[in-house]
C-alpha cells in the first residue's frame, strides 16, 4: 500500500497553538510512514487553508488527507468538500480532533503535544485503510411533520404551506395557539397577543396544504431523513370533526363545570365539553372524559341530544394515524416552573400569591375576570403588588439558567397593573436584563411610569405580621442590595415570575425522534451558534422554546428558519446521506444468523436459499453492532472497518512502552490477526 | 533522583452521538481533565468489538474506556444494551487472562454531559494509575502465553454473542 498522505495541522489562531507545539507536531509527522507532505497553518478552515490542501492534492498527487484541527462534528464536511473539489474522494480524509479533545481540555503543553502526536499518528495510520465511498442519494418526501402548534410550530407550518409543501401539524391540546394564546399583551410593543396570533391560527386552519391534527400526540417515529414513518395518536374527542360545525350549543348546554387547569391556569372554569378558548382553531370541542357526567355515571348525554349536526359520538376510540414525511420539526415548547417547589414564596398556601401565567389570564380581557386585576376573592382591587423575579431561574437549587423573558414579562405585567389599577407596583429583581430591540426603552418607560424596582432576591413571602401595619398583608422579605439593608415590603398581592422549563416529557419526545436533551432538558441543537435549529439526527429540526428559553420573536424566527431549511431539501428533491453501512461478505458468512437479531432496524435478512444473511443498505443505519458481533468477521462496516480501527489503535499507542518510536513505526494491524 | 509520575496510556472508544459530543462539549466549555485518554470515534458503542479492547491492551494501553449514550438513549435505539453485555463478557475474559478487570471501564454520557464525562475520565485515569503499567508486551508476550491468548480470543469470539 503506497499512499501519499498529506498531514495538515491547524493552529486555529491561538486556540490550538497556545497549548500545542504545532510546528513540532507538523515536523514530526513528516517522519510517519507514507506521509508525503506536512503543513502547519493558522486557520485551515479558511478558504485559503482549504485551497492550500486542494492545491497540494493536485500538484503533489496526495491520495490521503489528515487534518488535525477541531472536532469532525464541526468541519469534517468542510474538509471533505475541499478534497472533493480537488478530485479526491471525500472519504479519503481523516480528522484528528486536537482542539476539543486536546488543546481546550489540557493545561500542560508537553502532555498536550504528545497527545496530539498520538492522535495524528492514529489518523495517519487509519487513513491508509480508507476506501473511497459514494454518498447515497435519498429522495425527500415533500411532506413535513410539525409537532407542536404554538407560535413556533404555527410559523413553521405556514412557511412550508405557503411554499406549496404539505404539512401535518400535530398539537396535543384541542386547539393550536400554545402559550401565546394565553397572553393578553406582548412586550415591548403591547400588541394584543390575540390580535396578532388569531389571524395566523385561522390561516393554519384554512390552509389547503396544512393538515391540522389537534388533540393528537406523537406515538412513534421510524425511518430516516427523506422517509420517516410516523405514528400519531388521535385521541378520542367524542365529537366527530367531519360533522361538527362548531356552533357551540353543546358547550352552552353542558351541565358540568370544572376548574380549567389548562388554558385558564386554574383561574377560570370550563365545561366538560369545551374548546379551550373562543378563538380556538379548530372550533371543534372535545369531551373531557374525566369529568363528563355520562362517563362518570352513565346518564346525561345532553350535548348529544342537542347537537344540531349529530356530531357527538360517545363510542369514539383513539385512532392511530400513519403518515410518511421527509422531515420533522419539533416545536414542543415549554412548561412553567411549579412555584410550589419554592415553599418560601407561599404559592398554593397564601391565597394572593399568583404565578405569572395566572396573572396573565387575569389581565386578559377574555379571561376569567374579564381583564380586571383583583385578589383571589374576585372583587377586591389590590393597592399594592409585588412582582418577584427569577422564581426557579438563576438558582442552583432549581434551574441555574436565566429564563430570559421574565424581566420583560415583569415590566409588561407591571405596566398592565399600573394601567388598570391605582396600585403601587414593586419588582424585586436580581439583575434587569432587557437585552433586545426596544426592550431597554420599555424598562425606562416603566421607570417613568412609577414601577418601583428593588434590587435583591426575595427571601420569603409571608403573612406573619410583625407590626400592626403588616396585619392582613403579604410581607415580601428582601435584601435591598442597593440600599444594603433588609426590607419587609407589605403588599396585597404577589406575582411570581416562574421559570421557563423544558416540557416534562421532553426526554421522551426526544427519544421518539432520536434526538437528545441537555442536562436541563432542552433539546440539543447541532451547533449552538451556527446551527441552532438542526439536530444531530438528519431530518429532525427543533424550533422555539423546546431548544431553550425564548420569547416570541425568537421562536417565530426559528420556526421560519427550520421551514426554510426543509424547503431547500424538498426543492432539490434529494439529500445525500452518509454511505456508512454494513455489508455481509457472503463467502465468509456461515449463516449462523446471530447478526439478524442484533439489528433493531430489521435491516438484516436471512436468505433461505443461499443460507447467508444480507443487509439492506437502505434500512441499515451504520451503527456497526453487527460488524462487532459477527463471529466469522464476515460483516464489514464501511468507514469503520476492522482494519481502520485497528490501525487507529496502533497509531494511538505509537509511543507506548516497548514499542518503537512513532517515526519508525510501521502500521500493520492486519498482520496481528 | 527525580521520580517521574507514572502516566497511564488509555484508549477510549466513544460513540459518535452522545459520548463523543460530550467530550466535544467539555472542550468547548474548556473543562480541564487528564490528557491520558486517546479517543477512537465509533458510530455507536455497539461497534466496540471486544477484540479492539484486547488489541489496545496488547499494543501497550494500560486501560480502556468505553463510553456510550445512556441506556435507552442510544442513537440506534438499544445497541448500548448489547455493549453492556459484551462488556461483562470482556471483563470475564480479562480476568481469565490475569488482567484486572478494572483496567476497562464502561461509562455513559449524554451529549450534554461534558462535565460529567471529564470527571469520569479523571477518575478512571487515577484508578488505572494505581493499578500501574500493564506491560502486556513483556509479561504476556511469551510464546505459550501468546498461544493461550489466541485460544481465548477464538473462544471469546464464539461466546461473546448476545443476540439470541
Ligand atoms: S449511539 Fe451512543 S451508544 Fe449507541
Amino acid at each position: 500500500m503506497a499512499e501519499k498522505v498529506g498531514v495538515y495541522v491547524c493552529d486555529c489562531g491561538s486556540n490550538i497553538a497556545a497549548t500545542v507545539d504545532v510546528e513540532h507536531v507538523a515536523q514530526w509527522a513528516g517522519g510517519l510512514p507514507e506521509v508525503a507532505i506536512t503543513r502547519e497553518y493558522k486557520f485551515l478552515c479558511s478558504s485559503l487553508g482549504q485551497a492550500m490542501i486542494a492545491e497540494d492534492i493536485k500538484t503533489e498527487g496526495l491520495t490521503r488527507i489528515v487534518v488535525a484541527a477541531c472536532s469532525p462534528h464541526l468541519h469534517e464536511k468542510t474538509f471533505r468538500r475541499a478534497c472533493e473539489r480537488a478530485g479526491l474522494n471525500p472519504y479519503l480524509l481523516q480528522m484528528a480532533n486536537i482542539r476539543e479533545h486536546v488543546s481546550w481540555v489540557t493545561k500542560d503543553r508537553v502532555a498536550a503535544t504528545s497527545k496530539v502526536k498520538a492522535l495524528v499518528a492514529a489518523a495517519v495510520a487509519r487513513v491508509q485503510y480508507h476506501q473511497p465511498l459514494e454518498p447515497m442519494a435519498v429522495a425527500v418526501n415533500p411532506h413535513t411533520l410539525v409537532v407542536g402548534g404554538g407560535i413556533a410550530g404555527i410559523q413553521a407550518a405556514l412557511e412550508l404551506g405557503d411554499a406549496g409543501y404539505p404539512v401535518y401539524l400535530v398539537e396535543r391540546e384541542p386547539s393550536i395557539g400554545g402559550h401565546m394564546a394565553q397572553y393578553d399583551k406582548t412586550f415591548p410593543t403591547l400588541d394584543c397577543a390575540a390580535c396578532i396570533l388569531t389571524p395566523k391560527m385561522s390561516d393554519v386552519g384554512q390552509h389547503d396544504k396544512i393538515q391540522l391534527l389537534t388533540y393528537s400526540e406523537l406515538e412513534e417515529v421510524s425511518g430516516s431523513i427523506g422517509n420517516f414513518k410516523v405514528r400519531i395518536r388521535k385521541k378520542a374527542r367524542y365529537v366527530d370533526d367531519a360533522t361538527c360545525n362548531g356552533c357551540g350549543l353543546c358547550i352552552e348546554k353542558c351541565p358540568r363545570k370544572v376548574v380549567d387547569d389548562g388554558f385558564e391556569a386554574g383561574m377560570g372554569y370550563r365545561k366538560s365539553i369545551y374548546t379551550p378558548f373562543p378563538q380556538a382553531v379548530p372550533k371543534i370541542p372535545v369531551i373531557d372524559r374525566g369529568s363528563c357526567i355520562w362517563f362518570e355515571r352513565g346518564r346525561c348525554r345532553a350535548c348529544e341530544k342537542l347537537c344540531p349536526t349529530k356530531a357527538i359520538n360517545f363510542d369514539q376510540k383513539d385512532e392511530i394515524l400513519e403518515v410518511e414525511v421527509g422531515n420533522i420539526i419539533l416545536a414542543t415548547g415549554w412548561d412553567m416552573f411549579d412555584c410550589r417547589r419554592m415553599p418560601q414564596y407561599g404559592y398554593g398556601r397564601l391565597a394572593n400569591v399568583f404565578t405569572s401565567l395566572e396573572f396573565e389570564r387575569m389581565c386578559n380581557a377574555s379571561g376569567p375576570t374579564g381583564g380586571r386585576v383583583v385578589l383571589r376573592d374576585g372583587v377586591t382591587e389590590p393597592k399594592s403588588v409585588c412582582i418577584v423575579h427569577c422564581v426557579g431561574s438563576r438558582d442552583k437549587h432549581y434551574n441555574s439558567y436565566c429564563s430570559g423573558i421574565c424581566c420583560m414579562l415583569s415590566l409588561k405585567l407591571g405596566h398592565l397593573v399600573l394601567e388598570k389599577t391605582a396600585a403601587k407596583v414593586y419588582a424585586c429583581y436580581i439583575d434587569m436584563r432587557p437585552n433586545k430591540k426596544d426592550y431597554e426603552e420599555f424598562y425606562w418607560r416603566l421607570l417613568e411610569e412609577g414601577m418601583l424596582f428593588v434590587r435583591g432576591k426575595v427571601a420569603e413571602v409571608t403573612d406573619v405580621a410583625r407590626t400592626p401595619q403588616e396585619e392582613d398583608q403579604l410581607i415580601v422579605q428582601v435584601e435591598d442590595t442597593l440600599l444594603g439593608k433588609q426590607r419587609r415590603i407589605p403588599v396585597d398581592m404577589v406575582v411570581l415570575m416562574g421559570a421557563m422549563e423544558p416540557r416534562r416529557d421532553a426526554r421522551e419526545t426526544g427519544l421518539k425522534a432520536g434526538i437528545s436533551c441537555s442536562m436541563a432538558g432542552w433539546f440539543i441543537e447541532r451547533h449552538p451558534k451556527l446551527d441552532p435549529i438542526a439536530t444531530m439526527t438528519e431530518g429532525v429540526f427543533i424550533a422555539g422554546a423546546c431548544q431553550g428559553p425564548k420569547d416570541i420573536p425568537d421562536s417565530v424566527g426559528q420556526g421560519a428558519a427550520a421551514a426554510a431549511r426543509i424547503e431547500g431539501m424538498i426543492s432539490r428533491g434529494t439529500v445525500m446521506i452518509e454511505p456508512v453501512v454494513a455489508t455481509v461478505q457472503e463467502e465468509r458468512c456461515s449463516g449462523c444468523r446471530i447478526c439478524n437479531s442484533l439489528c433493531p432496524f430489521n435491516a438484516i435478512d436471512f436468505l433461505e436459499t443461499e443460507k447467508v444473511s444480507k443487509i439492506n443498505p437502505v434500512l441499515c443505519k451504520g451503527c456497526g453492532t453487527c460488524v462487532a458481533g459477527c463471529p466469522a468477521e464476515a460483516i464489514s462496516g464501511a468507514h469503520f472497518s476492522r482494519d481502520q480501527i485497528n490501525a487507529e489503535i496502533a497509531g494511538l499507542l505509537c509511543d507506548a512502552d516497548g514499542r518503537e518510536s512513532g517515526a519508525e513505526l510501521a502500521f500493520a494491524p492486519a498482520q496481528a490477526e | 533522583m527525580l521520580r517521574e509520575i507514572y502516566e497511564p496510556k488509555i484508549v477510549g472508544f466513544f460513540c459518535n452521538w452522545c459520548s463523543y459530543r460530550a467530550a466535544d462539549g467539555a472542550g468547548t466549555a474548556r473543562i480541564k481533565y487528564a490528557p491520558n485518554v486517546r479517543v477512537v470515534r465509533l458510530m455507536c458503542s455497539g461497534r466496540v468489538d471486544p477484540a479492539f479492547v484486547l488489541k489496545a491492551l496488547a499494543l501497550g494501553a494500560d486501560g480502556v474506556l468505553v463510553a456510550g449514550c445512556h441506556p435507552g438513549e442510544c442513537h440506534y435505539i438499544e445497541q448500548n444494551y448489547k455493549t453492556m453485555r459484551r462488556f461483562a463478557m470482556l471483563q470475564h475474559t480479562l480476568t481469565a487472562l490475569g488482567i484486572s478487570a478494572r483496567r476497562v471501564r464502561l461509562v455513559w454520557a449524554s451529549a450534554g454531559e461534558g462535565a460529567h464525562l471529564a470527571r469520569e475520565i479523571d477518575r478512571f485515569v487515577e484508578d488505572v494509575r494505581t493499578l500501574g503499567p500493564l506491560h502486556w508486551q513483556t509479561q504476556l508476550a511469551e510464546p505459550d502465553h501468546t498461544a493461550e491468548i489466541d485460544r481465548i480470543l477464538v473462544e471469546h469470539a464464539e461466546a461473546m454473542e448476545v443476540g439470541r
